[in-house]
């Protein structure tokens, strides 16, 4: 049974990837700026990733690879929903291995991986614009892109340090984007902004809800806002993965009873199990092997 | 009916799939600018129309993007061909145009001319798509910029004697502008507004 028939290849018609192409080739040529597009009405609810499957299926082409990753993991409900669709809709290969792949989609993380040249990361996107908390109307967060105006962020980021001692601000950090426009890169841990600077893979962002795409091309400047006295730092972990033992990674916290029993293991599934499979093996890892 | 058949024939035989291989090439040679991508499906429009430039037609354009000709193609069968196979309405004004198409050694008119964005709206920009003589072999550029490494050198053949000076009025206009597609024969050379440009040496 050939259950591609009902569809034209990865879904969405012809003149809606048409609308979406060109609204990619113009968020490519003004790198952080928000591109609007008529976002079409998907066959999942609104924040299950829309923007970034339209994204995909606008650019997926019949041999390309695709990974899609929820929180760092293959294996969780919105990716692997995600992926079943585009195995369904455009027949194409998936993969979990992010060596692999060509088009990789992601919720809120950055593979811990460097990306190739030859890569292409697709962000799903919530809330595009980074300032919409500090300024609810869209004609004045226009205005203040347009003239460059974003005295209010470093406020809000200031603020943080008045309350806190420190920027509080641990996800959606936002950046500038080759000393131009503030982007927000979308809800993704701090942790991964120093991926974006001049990574070498393409990164395009879809939302979904708010109809908006943008882009950062490869090798761009990609700089999270500070101060001087404040400058940007990442979280820290004050442990290896407990599975794998890797250090520099950013790790999820799993609660393992109601006694307070807890490890902390790496969200990138894939980078994890490659790790394991090279024989590195962290304190947890081996309790678990020894329980079987 | 040679002209008839000229319009009606060319299109891609394969649609989605072609239009998404040339989409990919246009995507990436804007993400790497200074690439040379070759194109691996191709129009067959009537001349002065190219192939390359005719394939970047049929893959963008449609009755959504507005569409404007140089005087020696819409004396041509190319308004005809466009409005057939994309549905692109050919209008005479530059500066309401989305995409605009100018065929080899054809005058290319001042980037100004064209639609150049707001500032709300940088987006709202002519593509401009010219084909040259040839995307090697003429005078060499430094290019530096968002998706370029370092630096890279293109030196395309057949652009008009003031180019580097239109095209540095055009980047002075960040983040508004237009965005430049070269094509010669299969390929394809892409110039988003971001790229600046240099005399090599």
């Amino acid at each position: 049974m050939n259950d591609l028939a009902t569809y034209n290849f990865a879904y969405l018609d012809e003149q809606t990837k048409r609308m979406i192409r060109r609204a990619i080739l113009k968020a490519i040529a003004i790198p952080g700026y928000q591109v609007p597009f008529a976002s079409r009405e998907m066959p999942m609810p609104y924040g299950w990733g829309t923007g970034g499957v339209q994204v995909t299926a606008s650019i997926l082409g019949p041999d390309d690879v695709l990974k899609v990753i929820d929180q760092g993991a293959d294996d969780t409900t919105n990716a692997v929903s995600i992926r079943a669709f585009f195995q369904k809709v455009a027949n194409v290969a998936v993969t979990t291995k992010t060596k692999e792949a060509t088009i990789i989609q992601t919720r809120h993380r950055i593979p811990e991986e460097p990306l190739r040249e030859s890569q292409t990361l697709v962000y799903q996107v919530p809330i595009p614009e980074p300032l919409r908390f500090l300024e609810p109307r869209e004609t004045e967060t226009r205005k203040m892109h347009a003239l460059e105006e974003y005295g209010l962020m470093h406020v809000k980021l200031y603020e943080d340090i008045a309350r806190n001692g420190h920027i509080a601000t641990t996800y959606a950090y936002p950046v500038k984007v080759e000393g131009r426009y503030v982007m927000d890169p979308s809800p993704t841990p701090k942790f991964d902004n120093p991926k974006m600077h001049r990574s070498e893979a393409l990164q395009l962002f879809g939302a979904g809800r708010e109809k908006r795409i943008y882009a950062v091309p490869p090798y761009t400047q990609v700089v999270s806002l500070d101060f001087e006295d404040h400058p940007f730092e990442i979280q820290k972990f004050d442990r290896p993965c407990a599975l794998c033992c890797a250090e520099n990674v950013y790790l999820d916290e799993v609660v393992l009873d109601d006694r307070g029993g807890r490890m902390f293991v790496c969200s990138d599934t894939d980078h994890c199990e490659d790790r394991r499979c090279a024989g590195h093996a962290g304190p947890m890892l081996a309790i678990e092997e020894a329980a079987e | 009916m040679t002209a008839q058949s000229q319009i009606y024939a060319g299109g891609f035989a394969d649609p989605e799939f072609e239009a998404q291989t040339v989409f990919r090439t246009l995507m990436d040679c804007f993400a790497r600018p200074g690439t040379i991508g070759r194109l691996t499906a191709l129009a067959t429009p009537p001349s002065p129309l190219g192939m390359a430039t005719g394939a970047v037609a049929l893959t963008l354009c449609d009755h959504d993007t507005p569409v404007w000709l140089s005087p020696a193609l819409v004396k041509s069968a190319a308004p005809n061909w466009i409005a057939f196979h994309t549905g692109g309405p050919v209008i005479e004004l530059k500066d309401e145009a989305r995409f605009a198409f100018v065929e080899r050694d054809g005058a290319v008119p001042g980037f100004d001319q064209f639609a150049l964005g707001t500032a709300e709206y940088p987006d709202r920009s002519t593509t401009l798509v010219v084909e040259v003589e040839a995307l090697t072999g003429g005078r060499p550029f430094i290019g530096r910029g968002p998706g370029i490494k370092d630096e890279v050198v293109i030196a395309p053949k057949g652009l008009p004697d003031l180019f580097l000076d239109l095209w540095a009025a055009n980047r002075a206009l960040f983040p508004r502008g237009i965005d430049l597609v070269l094509t010669a024969e299969e390929s394809v050379l892409c110039l988003p507004r971001t790229t600046r440009l240099s005399i090599k040496g």
